[in-house]
This record gives structure tokens, sequence and C-alpha cells, in this order.
């Protein structure tokens, strides 16, 4: 019997132990001289249950097995050999029940079509999904007009964060006249908490490539750049791989399949900031200079990089290019609602039970995707928001749980789409401090460029950690609204006329907070230190000792079977002593 | 000319010539000395001919570039949305607690052996609270598994 064994490898399975587990499987079929073929895949998404082993035959259908320890290899694999396998580890099975089988069959796949299948490094195995097959179709049998306008009709928008119509962006740049042309992926992911892009360069680079091919072909560019930040060292290899693979059987480089069409791709790697992922200030980046955003007009598609009429896309846009050729237009443009079509890619993180990464129809409600595909909450604590568009964007409360997934329902929430970061808060987060927390790191990216944003910023930072400290006053509620409505009108570029949504929104839904924050000097979540206090509950303390073991600052004093005490003035709100104890005798307030 | 310079000065012949060229060779100068010494600026401002005031400028822009020695091993910590509500700053308390600084905003260890840094998202939220040592990242972390990944470092 031939048996096929996949082991998930990408980042969030190797921070999981995925390696060791690839080699108890190696060591063990080595062992007992089991003729199998071992696979190196990347994430299918479910990174809640990393490592990840999937086992298939010609005899039965594969089994995805999640948690697996190196420890349960051997009789993972026997009883799979012997017919019959053991399903407690199932998570997604075709033929018999499965942990996940429902969240899983919830989800449309398009862009996430080959992650955690396909061995990302083999151009072989891309091309046995009908890789690089859109490409030829493209060069053959279409004219460059023609795939514009199938992407017109798929009705695909920009994955990157605004939404732009990707054949209407095509054909600008398509428009101009100018032998020199460029294409450029926005690989830079720099929303915190968001991980699509990731996922898919490190799991599919061919998809990325072959779509970057077909817009370079379109819009008549003969050169590329994929950006991509460097915190993703696993990405960067692999599309390296994956460049090299496809010049090697010529679907890069010169007389692409035998026509006069010439595309030469390079890798950019990203040097940490955040802004280099407003398109302008990437290109400036690629010229080799702060990464400092430019005025529009002229936009891109005019004088892009090094003054050459460039078009920018994001990386889940390319990855949906190949299968809107190969399947229609119509095919696509199935799913979704009238004015956001296909799918979206949602990196689901947080206080969520099934935190990875799903692919749903546009115009789902958030609740079906928190509850459904999401496994729903994490800890026994409520939900309290969702924040999507990272520091852009907003949180999205309880009440508007029923909001459906689409570009124009989710800016209407205060929020934006943005490139698809979906983190998940109950109730043990402060609204005050995550409005602090974003406004912290817009005010650390912005570039410094335009005063309301580098100054005006740094204003709301201070009046949100006043507040959080227990100092703030009920005008300053006011101060940060007009500041905010400043900045917004007096910044160049999307950093700066976003920043303040994150404080607009909680303000927005959560003004008690802020209220509880300022006149009753409380955090509900407890989070915010300054407003908090640990206090020995003397009936309950039994005297174990285990606070005082673990205090990082020796602020708890007691002997052993003595009610212990705490040092207010030594006490750094670290929270351990509450943590460690099992007698539930730290009180917390 | 010292052994470093000679590397600096391979590195700056590969480059020479080329467009937009200094964030990609400033990245693989600092891979040899693990950061940008005033010096080694001065000196590729005075090779390129690229003004020193640019290189500085970008030098500073970029988080990527460290204007100071680091440390044998660099621990990245994720203050990503994820990772924050996760309790990312109990992680942050819990390496500072178990590793000895000369004062508080040190951010090299005393006996030079770790550099911590704060990064933003390290892509792998769903494994909240996250650090990555050098190339390996480190998920669902509590303040005590710390003291044992360290230890792997020793
Ligand atoms: C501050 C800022 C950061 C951005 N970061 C990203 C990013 O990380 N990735 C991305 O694809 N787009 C990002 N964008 C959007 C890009 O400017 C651009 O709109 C996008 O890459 C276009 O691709 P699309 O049409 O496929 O969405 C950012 C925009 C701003 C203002
Ligand atoms: S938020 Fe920490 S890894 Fe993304």
């Amino acid at each position: 019997m031939s048996l096929e064994i996949k082991v998930g490898l990408a980042s969030c399975g190797l921070a999981a132990g995925a390696r060791d587990v690839y080699t108890a499987i190696e060591n063990y079929l080595h062992k007992e001289k089991i003729a199998a073929d071992l696979k190196k895949t990347a994430c299918i998404g479910m990174c809640f249950a990393e490592p990840i082993v999937e086992i298939s035959s010609e005899k039965f259908a594969p089994i995805i097995y999640g948690r697996i320890t190196p420890e349960e290899v051997p009789e993972l694999i026997e009883k799979f050999l012997t017919g019959t396998p053991n399903t407690a580890k199932a998570i997604i099975a075709k033929d018999c029940e499965a942990e996940e089988n429902d969240t899983y069959n919830s989800q449309t796949r398009i862009v996430l079509r080959n992650c955690g299948k396909i061995d990302p490094v083999s151009i072989d195995d891309y091309l046995k999904v009908d890789g690089y097959k859109a490409l030829e179709k493209s060069l053959k049998n279409m004219n460059r007009t023609e795939i514009i306008d199938e992407i017109k009709e798929s009705g695909l928008r920009g994955r990157g964060g605004a939404g732009f119509p990707t054949g209407l962006k095509w054909q600008f740049a398509y428009n101009e006249n100018n032998k020199k042309k460029y294409i450029i992926c926005n690989a830079d992911e720099g929303d915190p908490g968001a991980f699509m892009d990731r996922s898919v360069l490190e799991g599919d680079p061919h998809s990325i490539i072959e779509g970057m091919i077909i817009g370079a072909y379109a819009i008549g560019a003969d050169e590329g750049y994929i950006y991509c930040r460097a915190e993703y060292p696993m990405a960067i290899k692999h599309l390296r791989i994956a460049i090299e693979a496809a010049e090697e059987k010529n679907l890069l480089g010169e007389n692409i399949h035998g026509t006069e069409f010439n595309f030469e791709l390079h890798i950019k790697e990203g040097a940490g900031a955040f802004v280099c992922g407003e398109e302008t200030a990437l290109m400036a980046s690629i010229e080799g200079e702060r990464g400092m955003p430019r005025i529009r007009p002229p936009f891109p598609a005019q004088s892009g990089l090094w003054g050459k009429p460039t078009n920018i896309n994001n990386v889940e846009t390319f990855a949906n290019i190949a299968w809107i050729i190969l399947n229609g237009a119509a095919s696509y443009a199935k799913y979704g609602t009238e004015k956001s079509k296909g799918t979206k890619v949602f990196a689901l993180a947080g206080m969520i039970r099934n935190s990875g990464l799903i692919e749903v129809p546009m115009g789902m409600p958030i609740r079906d995707v928190i509850y459904k595909v999401g496994g729903g909450m994490k800890t026994e604590r409520p939900f309290k928001a969702v924040q999507m568009g990272g520091p852009s964007g907003g949180c999205i409360p309880a009440k508007l749980l029923d909001t459906t997934i689409d570009y124009d329902s989710i800016t209407k929430t205060g929020a934006i789409m943005g490139s698809g970061g979906m983190v998940v808060m109950d109730t043990s987060t402060c609204m005050v401090d995550i409005a602090r927390f974003f406004l912290n790191f817009t005010q650390n990216e912005s570039c410094g460029k335009c005063t309301f944003c580098r100054v005006g910023t740094k204003r709301m930072l201070e009046i949100l950690t006043k507040i959080t400290e227990g100092k703030g006053e009920m005008e300053d509620l006011e101060k940060l609204e007009t500041l905010s409505k400043n900045i917004i009108k007096g910044s160049l570029c999307g950093l700066g006329q976003t920043a303040p949504n994150p404080v607009l929104t909680t303000l927005k839904y959560f003004r008690d907070e802020y209220v509880a924050h300022i006149v009753d000097k409380k955090c509900v979540a407890g989070v915010c230190k300054p407003l908090i206090k640990y206090e020995v509950i003397e009936d309950k303390c039994i005297g174990c000792t285990a606070c005082a073991r673990k205090c990082p600052t020796k602020a708890i004093s007691g002997k052993v079977k003595e009610i212990h005490l705490i040092d207010q003035d030594a006490c750094i709100k670290c929270g351990i002593c509450f943590d460690v104890c099992k007698f539930d005798a730290i009180s917390k307030s | 000319m010292t052994n470093i310079q000679k590397e600096i000065n391979y590195v700056i012949d590969k480059f020479i010539g080329k467009k937009g060229i200094l964030i990609p060779l400033l990245q693989e100068i600092q891979d040899i000395e693990r950061y940008l010494s005033k010096e080694t600026m001065s000196f590729v401002a005075k090779r390129t001919g690229i003004k020193l005031a640019e290189i500085y400028g970008v030098a500073t822009f970029y988080s990527m570039f460290r204007l100071k020695p680091q440390g044998e091993h660099i621990i990245r910590i994720c203050k990503g949305t994820a990772c924050h509500v996760s309790n990312a700053n109990s992680i942050m308390d819990s390496l500072r607690n178990n590793l000895t600084f000369a004062n508080s905003d040190e951010d090299t260890t005393t006996d030079g052996k770790f550099t911590l840094m704060e990064v933003a998202c390290l892509g792998c939220c769903s494994l909240a609270p996250v650090i990555m040592v050098d190339e390996d990242t480190f998920g669902k972390l509590t303040s005590e598994s710390i003291a044992k990944i360290l230890k792997k470092y020793d």
C-alpha cells in the first residue's frame, strides 16, 4: 500500500514543534522499513491545532491530524496501515467524524486553494494542480485587453486594504504609453495581528508569481518587484526558490512561452517600517530612500517607481488572478455581494478558539465568521469586540455582530475591511488601553512628514496615557475628537488619515469605559495597572507560599501556613500571584 | 586594512553602480558587524559618494538598522495586537526579570549575550504571545516558559 504523509512546516507549525514531529516520522518509517512518501507542506490555516500531519493512501481518503507529538507518531502510522485509523485526533477527514469538519467545510478556498496541500518549494507540485495553466492561457489564447476585461468582470477589488477595483487599476497602467513599466507586489503586511500574506507567501509562492506575470503581460511591464518584510524569513526563502524554478522553466525571463513577452522578477526585503506598506512610500524604499509617502497625483500608474508607470497590488490580490483566468470571471463573481465579489481571507487571532487562517465568501455575517468558522470564544469570558483593519481600523462591538463582511458595511461601522486581520477581544481587554496601544503604534510609525500626523498623534497618545493612569478629565474626550478630525484632514497618506479610527470607534461604542476611567478611576477589564490593586483574601489564603515564591519583586511576605500580605509599594502589578494562586485567594480590583 | 574593512569593501564592490542600492547595501554590511558603527557609515559614504546625512537618515528611519553593538542572540518580542491582548507585557517583564541589564534603559544584557528588541507582529499571531530568538519562533508563551527557552541558549 502506498502511503503519503504530509507535515505542515510553515512558521506556525515550526513554532509549535512540527520539526520534531517530522523527524520522528522520518525515523519511524526508516526503522520499520515502511515505503512512504513523506512530504513537507505549509499552513492549512488551522494554526491552533499545530503540529498538523496528514496521512492518506490509495485505500483511505486523507485524514488530517492535529496537535501531534513525536511520541504519538508510531501508533498513528501503524493504525492507519492496519486499516483502523485512530480518529481521536483527526481534525479534518472525509470518511469519518473529525473535530473541525464543519468549520473547514464552511469555507470557500480560492486564494488558499493550495496552502497546506502542496509542497510550496516544488514547482512540479504546483504544476500538478494546474499551476501556470492560466499563464499559458493568457499568453496563447487571450489578448491583453481581454485579460483586463476578465479581471474587471470578476469584480475583484484590491485586498491590500482600500478595495480599489483591480481591473480598473490595470487598465490605467495599460493606458500609459511608455516602453518601461513596472509591476509590484506589496508583501509588506504591516498590520500587527494579520498574517494572511505570510501564509500564502510561505505556502503557495507560485500562485503569487503567476498572478504577477499575467498582470505584467496585461499592462505591458517587463520588470517586477516583490517587496517583502524582513520579519518573514521563510517567505523570502520560498519566494527565492520559486523564482529560480520558474526561471529554469522559462516561465520568467525572455520570450516566455515562445512569445515576445519578457519579464524579470526581483525580491526586495523591507527594513522595518510600517509606512512602507503605503504604495508611494514603498516605491521610495525600493529606490533606496527613506520610506516617505509622496503626493498623489501623479498616481503610480502614471509615475511610480523611478518615475515610470507602475502597478502595485497586494499578495492576496495576485493570488486570485490565476484562478479567475482559469475558471472565468463569472465563477468568481458568483461568490460575494453586489459590490464585494469573491472570497476574502481572514486571520483570526486573539481570544478566539480556532485562531488561524480562513477564507469565506464576502457577505458572511461577522457572527458566523467568529462563532461558526472560528469556533467561538477561547475562554468562558464573553465576546467584547473584534478589531478589524489594524491601526487604520476600529473595534466592532457585540451589538454589530450581524454586520456582513463587505467593504461598504464594514466601513459604515467606523472600522475598515483592511487587509483581513481580525483580533477578537473578550472582557479581559480594556478598550481605552487598546486605543492607546494603536496610537502608540501609529505614533512610532509616523514617518514625520506631516505635522498633524507627527505631533497630533503624540498629543492623542499623551491624553490616552493620562486616562489609563486615572488622571484624565472629561474635556479630554472632546480634545481627542477635535484632534482626530484635524489629523484626518491634515495628513498626506493613509497612515495619518486613518490613525484616529481606533480612538473614534472605541469612543463611539465604548464611551462608558472612558468615563469609568476618568470619573470612577476604574478599569473594568483590570488592565490599566495604575488603576488596579492586588490583595490577599484572608479567608481563602492557606499560606502555601506559591505566590511569594513567584513574585518577581518579593513584594509578598508570609510564612508557611500563615496568611500572606502584599506590600503595595513594592507591587508592580504583574498579576503573577493572581495567576498562580490555586485557591482564588488573590483579589484584583 | 582590517578584515572587516575588506569584507565591507567586497560588499560595496558588489553593489556599486546599480540603482536603489542603499538599503540592501546597509543590510549586508550590518550582517558583518551586526550593527552600523559611525566609522562604517562614514566609510560607506566615502566609497559610494552617497552623502553621510542620507546614509544616517536611512539607518535611523528603518527599525532594522541598529546603531549600537548587539548581543550574541537577538530576542524579538512581539508587541502586535494579538500578542498585546494575550498579555505580551508579562512576557517582556519576565524576560527582563530573567536577564541582567546594567540599567532599565539598556536592551543588551551585561554579559553581551542577548539583546531585546520589540517588534510589531511576527506573523504567528495564532500562537500569541510570541517571541523570536534569532530565527526561531516560540509561541503560546507563559511567564514560566521563558526561563526554559533562555536555557537553550546557555
Ligand atoms: C500606512 C499604510 C500601510 C499600508 N500597508 C499595506 C500592506 O502592508 N500591504 C498591502 O498590500 N497594502 C498596504 N497598504 C495599501 C497600499 O498603499 C496599496 O493601496 C495596496 O498595496 C494596493 O494593492 P491592492 O489594490 O491590491 O489592494 C497600506 C496603506 C497605508 C496608507
Ligand atoms: S501579533 Fe504577535 S505575532 Fe502577530
